[in-house]
């Protein structure tokens, strides 16, 4: 994956690059908002990380030029701001995602790994396929081994998100924001409560478990065989 | 600037100016109609006289012919105080008089005018024009004139003219001193208020301007600023006690951070306690970010910025999605949670801070209230009047109620919840969050147990169609 980090922050971008291309990414670095235009207009990218505040044009009005010139280049906004209102104008501006400063290296990795891969023709199929699990999105079944698992309403949004994404990490935040639409810290560890319990239904009594906790980082639904 | 300049700059000195131009106005306009009245009423009296003498006259000629009429004039010309008189042929040879020195054109035709004349009986030196208003018929071929002085109508004017022009001076002079007294009485209010909040302003927040009791319109604005600076004074308080609290309470974990690192220097660790130690920091830095974020999600709560932000939901709904997220942490606790929420409970705000704040008391109660196995943790949402109440009760120890106001404010935990994780944040950013929506936060006995109700005011039902 390509990216491109429009951050004025040296040090932050510098930082953000190493870490990408250890994760088996390459990026590019533009320390203003003039420039990272010009070279997201010029160059072609999988992901743009924009951060908001920035010299000479600010990360919105980068992001709505740059929608305006018909790039649909997937952005992700990073800011200091990261209140619910500052997430709506940022996403209103034209903007993929929101990750607010300070954040953990491993969300920002998961989110622009989804992100690169938002327009992948998996997101319009009407079933999900992991293995042996299926999920039909139009009649809400879950069958796995060609068995029927019941699932609970939030549960099977859970499983539906999860499996959109197979194969890429998704954070908990990413999970709270995209299940249960709420952007707050819920303090406790409710995710991984709901996971286990969705785990326990999808994985219990079958050899192969799909669904995996990556620690430190999230949950990923894979066939592990592979 | 003057002190009269001053004054006569107020606003209270401007209008009292406009008035008195206005009743000035009105003052001459009633004089001057009343003259004009008297005037005309004088004149018809007077043409009225003439009128009638003149009806006479001509009575006269018809019973006794032109002779008569001259003999009856004659007398009557020579009555003292008597009407003016004028007979003569048609080629102008005065027959009987008593006025002299007129204009002979007011002769040449029958009708009204107002001439100049003397009488023939005044003295011969009193040389004294005198006016009069006359009519001119003629009778039986010769000119027959009839007139009165109107001396009393010039007279009548001076007499009304006189008290006019005083009384309009007096209304001037009375005018200027009240407006001056008025202006004065205002601009002393105005300056001591001033004073006030130049007091103020340098910093004595305890200042507060003055109120007199009489209940006017000062009294009434001195009294809400005075409520407002009371307000004010108490956020101030409130901010620099907040400020106080971030700064303990944030320095604390900053330090235990800043000794893990150092520590993880001096010795010499395996790499395995490096790595642990990274991690505690990793983990510690989080935790002093969520609650830095907590902190600014309270402030802007209170500062009322998300009101723009605001759009209606349902609060069944927002129970029964907070109380779905924690159900399973409850039941891992030990607990059961029962949710009891009415459908159809619509709310003007900002879901995802009410979601928060209830969030944070589902969390408390999760925390505080698993005391004994099997207990219960209850969520409801119901309106009661034209408030949607949320509540969250559990069967846990409860708080004292001495404790109750205590543990709204920020980074406030009793000594018995000091084991558990948090920072002491969640009451008080629902209290703000409730407080935001036009609603308050209460900490009630659940015999046994806490209860806590968050109140916002219900959106007023739409009917639709009709």
């Amino acid at each position: 994956m390509r990216l491109l980090i429009i951050e004025d922050d040296r040090e932050a971008a510098d930082y953000l690059k190493k870490a990408l291309r250890e994760a088996g990414h390459m990026a590019e670095i533009a320390n203003d908002g003039e420039a990272g235009l010009a070279i997201a207009l010029d160059e072609s990218f999988d992901v743009l990380v924009v951060d908001r505040m920035l010299p000479k044009r600010d990360g919105l009005s980068l992001v709505s030029e740059l929608r305006k010139r018909g790039n649909e280049t997937p952005v992700l906004i990073l800011s200091a701001l990261g209140q619910v209102d500052d997430r709506v104008t940022g996403l209103r501006a034209g903007g993929d995602d929101y990750l607010a400063k300070p954040y953990a290296f491993s969300e920002l990795l998961a989110r622009v790994e989804v992100l690169s891969r938002r327009r992948a023709p998996n997101s319009a199929d009407t079933v999900y396929r992991v293995a042996d699990l299926e999920l039909d999105r139009l009649s809400h079944r879950v069958m796995r081994n060609g068995e029927e698992i019941v699932l609970q309403p939030r549960e099977f949004r859970l499983l539906e998100y999860l499996m959109r994404h197979a194969g890429q990490v998704v954070t908990r935040t990413m999970l709270l924001e995209n299940v249960w639409d709420y952007h707050f810290d819920p303090q406790t560890n409710v995710i991984d409560v709901h996971v286990s319990r969705l785990r326990s239904k999808i994985d219990k009594g079958f050899a192969k478990p799909l669904l995996q906790t990556v620690r430190g980082a999230g949950y990923i639904i894979r066939d592990g065989a592979r | 600037m003057t002190a009269l300049g001053k004054l006569l700059r107020t606003t209270a000195f401007k209008i009292v100016a406009v008035y008195l131009l206005v009743f000035a106005l009105f003052a001459a306009g009633v004089i001057g109609y009343l003259a004009r009245h008297t005037q005309a009423l004088v004149v018809t009296q007077i043409t009225d006289a003439i009128d009638s003498e003149i009806k006479n006259l001509q009575d006269v000629h018809e019973d006794g012919g032109i002779g008569r009429l001259i003999d009856v004039v004659a007398v009557r010309a020579q009555q003292p105080g008597s009407n003016l008189y004028l007979i003569t042929s048609f080629n102008g040879a005065v027959v009987a008089a008593n006025v002299t020195d007129i204009n002979n054109s007011v002769l040449s035709r029958q009708g009204w005018s107002e001439i100049s004349y003397r009488r023939t009986d005044d003295a011969a030196d009193n040389l004294h024009d005198s006016r009069a208003l006359v009519r001119v018929v003629f009778i039986g071929g010769f000119r027959v004139l009839v007139g009165r002085d109107i001396e009393e109508r010039e007279r009548l004017r001076q007499i009304l003219a006189a008290p006019a022009r005083w009384s309009l001076v007096v209304i001037v002079i009375l005018g200027i001193a009240g407006g001056l007294f008025i202006t004065r009485r205002v601009m002393k209010r105005i300056d001591q208020m001033t004073a006030t909040s130049e007091q103020i302003m340098r910093g004595d927040f305890g200042g507060r301007l003055a109120v007199t009791g009489s209940g006017d319109e000062f009294d009434r604005l001195a009294n809400s600023l005075n409520a407002m600076l009371t307000r004010i004074e108490n956020l101030m308080g409130g901010l620099k006690h907040v400020s106080d609290n971030i700064a303990h309470d944030l320095k604390t974990p900053l330090t235990r951070l800043r000794n893990r690192a150092e520590e993880a220097l001096r010795k010499n660790h395996t790499e395995k306690d490096l790595r642990r130690a990274l991690e505690t920091t990793i983990d510690e830095s989080d935790n002093l970010i969520r609650t830095f974020d907590a902190l600014l999600m309270i402030s802007r709560a209170e500062a009322g910025e998300v009101r723009k932000a605001m759009t209606d939901f349902d609060a069944g709904e927002i129970a029964r999605d907070v109380a779905e997220l924690y159900e399973p942490v409850a039941e891992e606790s030990g607990l059961t949670l029962g949710i009891d929420a009415a459908e159809n409970l619509p709310v003007r705000g900002s879901r995802e801070l009410v979601s928060q704040a209830l969030a944070n008391l589902v969390d408390n109660a999760i925390k505080h209230g698993g005391t004994t196995a099997g207990s219960k943790v209850t969520v409801a949402a119901r309106k009661i009047g034209d408030r949607i109440e949320f509540t969250v009760g559990d069967r846990g120890p409860g708080i004292a109620e001495k404790d109750r106001l205590r543990v709204l404010e920020r980074f406030v935990r009793l000594e018995e919840s000091r084991s558990l994780p948090g920072a002491g944040l969640g009451l008080s950013l629902a209290l703000a969050v409730a407080r935001l929506h036009g609603g308050d936060l209460r900490l009630e006995d659940n015999s046994p147990g806490l209860k806590v109700t968050l109140a916002i005011p219900a959106q007023p039902v739409q009917t639709k169609g009709a």
